[in-house]
């Protein structure tokens, strides 16, 4: 009995720290309805600080309380700094940009850590004065996990007074609820979400900052941490404090008892726990549906069957595509490869996310899927390269089959939520079912049928697979079918008011995109001959995502060319040192600078030279 | 006496303490051209959300034709020919002209889980003549984007119509209008209502418009019914006087209808 | 027309200078290197000093047969996925001799796969998973680094001579951690035929939760512990065992922790008198271990750590592999791998057997404890890798058939 009465005393440390990260990140949303993946830095930030602090003053109480709490202050200062510099600008803009710019700051922030505090890992003293331990019912229990067991409560109490005691308070929280009421009540607006930024940022820093005597501080903090910190805020609502404090008491008592019960499975449990929440409640436990739609950015001109002069440029590309073997070394040809798997795997995210207007921030786990479905038919059924590019996006159609039901129940940023926990269910089972998937060492040996094992030859089997996933894509587009998920995405009511089951076509088109991202998938695991968990992960989803940003959302060559740009970009920078912040650098110019992307800025100049009808432009 | 085309029965709705719609009952007949007017947040949008099925209706009875059809989803609702425009205009942004009317169109056809076909080819015939018939071929191609509003107002009858409804909801159809088109619209809906035998719904703010249209007219008043009958019945009613108080200007106008 | 001309000789002059340079150079030999270079430095950085060191001895003598010896260095970031993207890329555009390097099993492990269908010599410098030369072997692939089984073979005879029979362990869970578990077991029951196992921890490699971890093996109230985890999880996991007085009273066996890669960051924390495998830089007075501990201190203002012998030992090998072979196709320098002698390195002499493909390299076993504040190793001695290798029966039955 005292054994788990400790336990539960370890669980409930753990849930103090992450109280405190996603209280600030839940904050932040209610307020400013952004999504702000740089959290987790600026937790991983606040850590960093506090240890570069604490070594200037050893073994001082004052000195490492000071330090803590100097370094949670600078994270919030950066923090601020950054909505006013970045983050205001994009307020208005499709949620999709505004995740996808945060990202790019987790990039940036990233890298400046390396430069500045270098890559070792760095573990910092303990708390001086509380090195020791306290026997509860005769076991030991580290003086410090009870001191954060005390800050929990103690912040959420703190948290509750400045929200219901103060002016600011009463704004923060009316703004929560509907922001155009605070901006019609003449606040200023931009003076309270800087403040809000603020706030949540000092949170984010001293949750980072009080695990300096706890863990080694290391340069994978920030996205372990933003990805707990998201399944607490979803799980509690987002936008609720009280929330984000039970959710963060739920997954850190499952953590503790986990453990015991499954300790090979503790990271999938969170996500498991987090999908079961939102099929119960969608909006989390104290969450309210959201009220107002979130801005849709520039309306999409209609579409058009391609121009004769398009027809040529697409007839010429494929004639180059297919001459290709003749004129380029094999280096090229794998990165032609490469840059064809990509295509297609962002033209099934464009299918849904652009065409559909469903927000998918987990489209890896399609790509993953199919990849682990082709490999499971080699490795354990004894298939052939060819049955295995069937098995492949078959079993990524049934996942997307199983997760859209749960995600087109949402929409907007909750649906990203929602499809980034598919995502991370399918990472983590990756990563934690050794038995099937390997684990972190992966599936290796799945390599070519021998007539396509030459790069040439495999080569043409992408272009084949690839570029006929892409015409079929965007087939359908134009297609009634594909028609009907555009109303859909322009105005969901009068969608449903002809006669269009939405909900169901939505889930068709998910399952469909599943599909192709599948056969994407399926290619790339025998182009690379292995398969790895990191194929389902977090960035592998913003690679998808920046992709079609970067071609452009609201042209349908755009996948194509982002994927093409983004590969051959990532083939120059990715050898440099410092590239992730260079890739975040060109992120967030996109989404501040050209958000119409390349595609779009194209379009845009070929319409102004008369080369391409456009007519007149959407107001 | 034949069944009413549209047969409401007590139907409520409150939001939390407010009573939007209360106790509402009355008969639409085939053919029939029938105004619901009232004031500002009187309950008529909310009642017609109800009647195509957008809202839940706390209690009551709606009936199509003598079938039940409250509680149904709008694309069921839909499905048995009750077609609707909006008070803000609900079209395709992205899409032109056409095919706003196309989806409807192809919707009625059932062909929306087609994946091959090019939905801009399909019943493009059908959906030139319901341009045509409202007025809006010579803009077919254009985007509905960047179309006036009163355009809009337009394509979406347009839209309404695209499967032969036998009722039509129509919430302020001619907000927005100039003057003379709002006329010509709804010029435009009589004849449609007396052409094809469709039955009509719908509010107006504009009392010019509904006095010279309507066949009959309802007020509506704080979610409560508080009048019903012919235009000359209405216009002389004490207690529609007391409401549009202040709002008189319908009143003084009333010699100036069209017709 | 004048900026015309002005660009075209400047272009002009350009290729000649560049062809007269490319002339007076030897054509170098590119060997390929992929290494977790930002995800685990602590390693990696000195691993990178050693064979620095060793590639400028090398060319500082003339090359090798008259050509400098040149490494191309790639960070795979710590994920296998990149780590196979980069091995593509040198193979096919840099046309690298051989591949080397890597660090994590797994990683080791997807390179190995690929050099085997690629047909590349691929030289598996610190990865220690037995599969990359047992049930995974090929034909393509060598390691240098004293494998789990090795290690834990080393230990394990230590271990038994505790006379500790309840053991709990702790192991990250990836293919190294669980290998090194079952290696363990197997050689301990060797030894101590009725030693149990009462608890197993599988942490995930880098995501410790060190508190409910060390309280999961407390419960267990085993006599000894069998630790596998390294760097931050380690450092972790030290700190909740020390505060939870988890090591005080029971016996504790490590792999690698007496490396100083690991032993250093933990300060006075450091355990002591734990038993491990590690590297007593300061302390080995062998000839060739001191001249290499001068010319590093000298090139680097630092000591040297387990990772700077491993990376110096890498170039040695590929200095005595492309001095012996006489042509460079991957067939030839496979055929020459086999059995290939280094006469001398600062861990002495040792061979790739040609049976598993395996080196013969060492590693020194000993027990921790702390001096001046830092950890240290003592009462070691080193274990001579041949003594602990598999015999030529138990390799054909586990390496698969060529
Ligand atoms: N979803 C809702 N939630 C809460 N209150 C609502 C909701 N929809 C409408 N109301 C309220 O119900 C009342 C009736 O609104 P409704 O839109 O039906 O009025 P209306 O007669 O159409 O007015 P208008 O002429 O301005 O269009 C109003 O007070 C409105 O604020
Ligand atoms: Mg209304």
């Amino acid at each position: 009995m005292s054994f788990y009465f400790a336990q539960f005393l370890t669980g409930l440390a753990s849930a103090s720290s992450l109280f405190l990260v996603a209280c600030g990140l839940s904050l932040i949303f209610g307020v400013t309805r952004i999504v702000n993946f740089a959290h987790g830095s600026f937790y991983m930030l606040g850590a960093y600080l506090a240890y570069t602090l604490v070594q200037y003053v050893p073994g001082s109480i004052v000195g490492f309380w000071g330090s803590v709490i100097a370094a949670a202050l600078v994270v919030g200062l950066i923090g601020a700094i950054i909505e006013v510099v970045m983050l205001r600008r994009i307020y208005n803009a499709p949620e999709l940009y505004q995740l996808v710019a945060t990202f790019g700051i987790v990039l940036i922030v990233q890298d400046a850590v390396l430069w500045i505090f270098g890559a070792e890992d760095k573990l910092g003293p303990r708390a001086p004065g509380l090195d020791g331990i306290v026997r509860i019912f005769g076991e030991p229990i580290p003086q410090y996990d009870l001191l954060l067991v005390a800050l929990g409560p103690a912040v959420l109490g703190a948290l509750w007074l400045l929200l219901n005691r103060t002016r600011w308070g009463v704004l923060v929280r009316a703004a929560t609820l509907d922001r155009e009421m605070v901006a019609s009540l003449g606040v200023n607006q931009s003076w309270l979400f800087t403040t809000v930024f603020f706030l949540g940022s000092f949170l984010a820093g001293l949750g980072g900052a009080l695990q300096v005597p706890r863990v080694s501080i290391n340069l994978l903090m920030d996205l372990s941490i933003i990805a707990e910190a998201f399944v607490v805020v979803v799980i509690g609502g987002m936008g609720s404090i009280p929330g984000a404090f039970v959710a963060a008491l739920l997954i850190g008592e499952l953590n503790a008892f986990g453990v015991l019960v499954l300790p090979q499975a503790t990271i999938v449990l969170a996500f498991v726990v987090m999908a079961v929440v939102l099929v119960i409640r969608p909006y989390g436990l104290f969450g309210k549906q959201e009220t107002a739609a979130h801005a849709a950015g520039q309306v999409e001109a209609p579409i058009r069957p391609a121009s004769p002069l398009k027809r040529t440029i697409a007839l010429a590309l494929l004639a180059l595509l297919l001459v290709l073997p003749f004129l380029m070394g094999e280096f090229a040809l794998v990165l032609a490869t490469d840059i064809l798997i990509f295509a297609l795997f962002a033209a099934s995210l464009h299918f849904i996310m652009g065409n559909s207007g469903m927000v998918s921030f987990g489209h890896a786990a399609y790509f993953a899927l199919g990849c682990y479905g082709a490999a499971f038919l080699v490795k354990y059924f004894g298939g052939s390269m060819e049955m295995a590019l069937v098995a492949g996006p078959l079993f990524a159609g049934l996942g997307a089959l199983v997760f859209g039901w749960f995600c087109v129940r949402l929409s907007g940023v909750y649906m990203a939520m929602l499809t980034l926990a598919a995502a991370q269910i399918v990472w983590s089972t990756a990563f934690q079912w050794q038995e099937l998937t390997g684990g972190d060492d992966g599936l290796l040996g799945i390599w070519p049928s021998d007539w396509a094992r030459s790069k040439t030859a495999f080569y043409y089997l992408s272009l084949a697979l690839c570029g006929g996933g892409i015409l079929l894509l965007r087939r359908m587009i134009f297609s009634p079918f594909g028609y009907a998920l555009r109303g859909g995405r322009d105005n969901p009511n009068r969608t449903e008011s002809i006669g269009i089951d939405l909900r169901a076509q939505q889930w068709a088109a998910f399952v469909i995109a599943g599909v192709f991202a599948g056969i994407a998938g399926g290619v790339y695991v025998f182009s690379k001959g292995s398969i790895f968990p990191d194929e389902a992960a977090i960035p592998r989803s913003v690679d998808a995502l920046v992709m079609v940003l970067l071609g452009g959302v609201q042209t349908l060559s755009g996948p194509i060319v982002g994927a093409g740009v983004f590969r051959l970009l990532e083939d120059e920078i990715s050898r440099l040192d410092y590239w992730r912040a260079i890739l975040g650098g060109i992120i967030v110019g996109i989404v501040i600078i050209a958000p119409e992307g390349i595609a779009g800025f194209i379009k845009r100049i070929a319409v102004k030279a008369g080369l391409e009808r456009e007519g007149e432009t959407a107001a | 006496m034949t069944t009413p085309v549209l047969s409401v029965r007590h139907l409520s709705k409150s939001f939390g303490g407010l009573q939007a719609v209360s106790d509402v009952s009355f008969d639409l007949a085939a053919g029939e051209l029938l105004a619901l007017i009232g004031p500002n947040g009187a309950g008529k949008t909310t009642c017609f959300n109800m009647l195509n099925g957008q809202l839940k209706a706390d209690s009551g009875e709606v009936k199509l034709n003598g079938e039940s059809i409250l509680g149904l989803s709008p694309r069921r609702i839909w499905r048995k020919g009750v077609g609707r425009t909006f008070q803000i205009t609900a079209t395709y942004a992205s899409m032109t002209v056409r095919e706003n009317v196309q989806m409807a169109l192809i919707s009625n056809a059932r062909q929306t889980w087609n994946l091959w076909s090019r939905a801009s080819a399909l019943h493009v015939n059908r959906a030139n003549d319901l341009l045509e018939l409202v007025g809006m071929a010579d803009q077919a191609e254009r985007a509905a984007a960047i179309l006036a509003y009163g355009d809009l107002k337009r394509l979406e009858l347009a839209i309404a119509l695209a499967h032969d409804p036998k009722l039509l909801l129509m919430d302020e159809p001619t907000a927005g209008m100039a003057p003379r088109e709002r006329v010509r619209l709804m010029q435009l809906t009589a004849g449609i209502v007396k052409d094809q035998g469709i039955s009509v719904l719908f509010t107006e703010h504009d009392m010019d418009v509904v006095f010279a249209h309507a066949h009959r007219i309802m007020v509506l008043n704080r979610g409560e019914l508080i009048a019903s009958g012919s235009v000359d019945e209405i216009r002389n009613d004490a207690r529609v006087q007391e409401v549009y108080l202040g709002g008189g200007r319908l009143f003084e106008e009333k010699g100036k209808g069209h017709g | 027309m004048k900026l015309f001309r002005f660009v075209a000789g400047a272009i002009a002059a350009a290729v000649v200078g560049l062809a007269a340079m490319a002339a007076q150079a030897a054509d170098p030999i590119k060997v390929g290197e992929i290494n977790s270079y930002t995800r685990l430095p602590a390693f990696t950085d000195p691993y990178k000093k050693g064979w620095q060191l060793a590639v400028d001895e090398i060319n500082a003598a003339g090359g090798i047969k008259g050509r400098p010896l040149q490494i191309i260095d790639r960070d795979d970031a710590g994920k296998p996925g990149d780590a196979v993207k980069i091995a593509e890329e040198m193979v096919s555009k840099e046309n690298v001799t051989m591949l080397a390097g890597t660090f994590l099993s797994n990683i080791g492990l997807a390179v190995a796969d690929f050099a085997k269908q690629n047909k590349t010599l691929f030289l598996a410098s610190e990865p220690l998973a037995d599969a990359i030369v047992w049930e995974s072997g090929n034909r393509y692939t060598f390691r240098l680094r004293p494998s789990t089984t090795m290690q834990a073979a080393m230990l394990a005879k230590e271990a038994a001579k505790t006379g500790a029979k309840k053991w709990a362990t702790v192991a990250p869970n990836y293919a190294y951690g669980k290998e090194a578990v079952a290696a363990f077991k197997k050689e301990l029951t060797k030894l101590v035929p009725d030693a149990e196992f009462v608890e197993e921890q599988w942490p995930p490699v880098f995501k410790i939760d060190a508190g409910p971890v060390v309280r999961a093996v407390e419960a267990a109230k085993p006599e000894a512990i069998f630790n596998v985890t390294f760097g931050g999880d380690l450092a972790q996991f030290v700190r909740e065992g020390n505060l939870r007085g988890l090591f005080e009273g029971r016996t504790v066996v490590s792999l690698l922790s007496g490396e100083p890669e690991y032993l250093e960051p933990l300060k006075d924390e450091a355990p002591k008198g734990w038993i491990v495998t590690g590297y007593p830089a300061k302390d080995i007075d062998t000839p060739e271990h001191k001249a290499f501990f001068d010319a590093y201190m000298k090139k680097w203002g630092e000591a040297p750590k387990l990772g700077s012998i491993v990376g110096y030992n890498t170039v040695k090998s590929i200095e005595a592999l492309l001095n012996k072979a006489d042509k460079y196709d991957a067939e030839t320098l496979v055929e020459t791998m086999k059995g290939l002698e280094v006469p001398s390195s600062p861990s002495g002499p040792f061979m790739y057997r040609a049976q598993d493909h395996q080196s013969t390299m060492g590693a020194w076993v000993g027990k921790t404890d702390v001096k001046d504040g830092m950890g240290v190793m003592v009462d070691w001695f080193y274990a001579d890798g041949a003594d602990y290798q598999p015999s030529d029966e138990e390799v054909a039955k586990m390496r698969p058939a060529e």
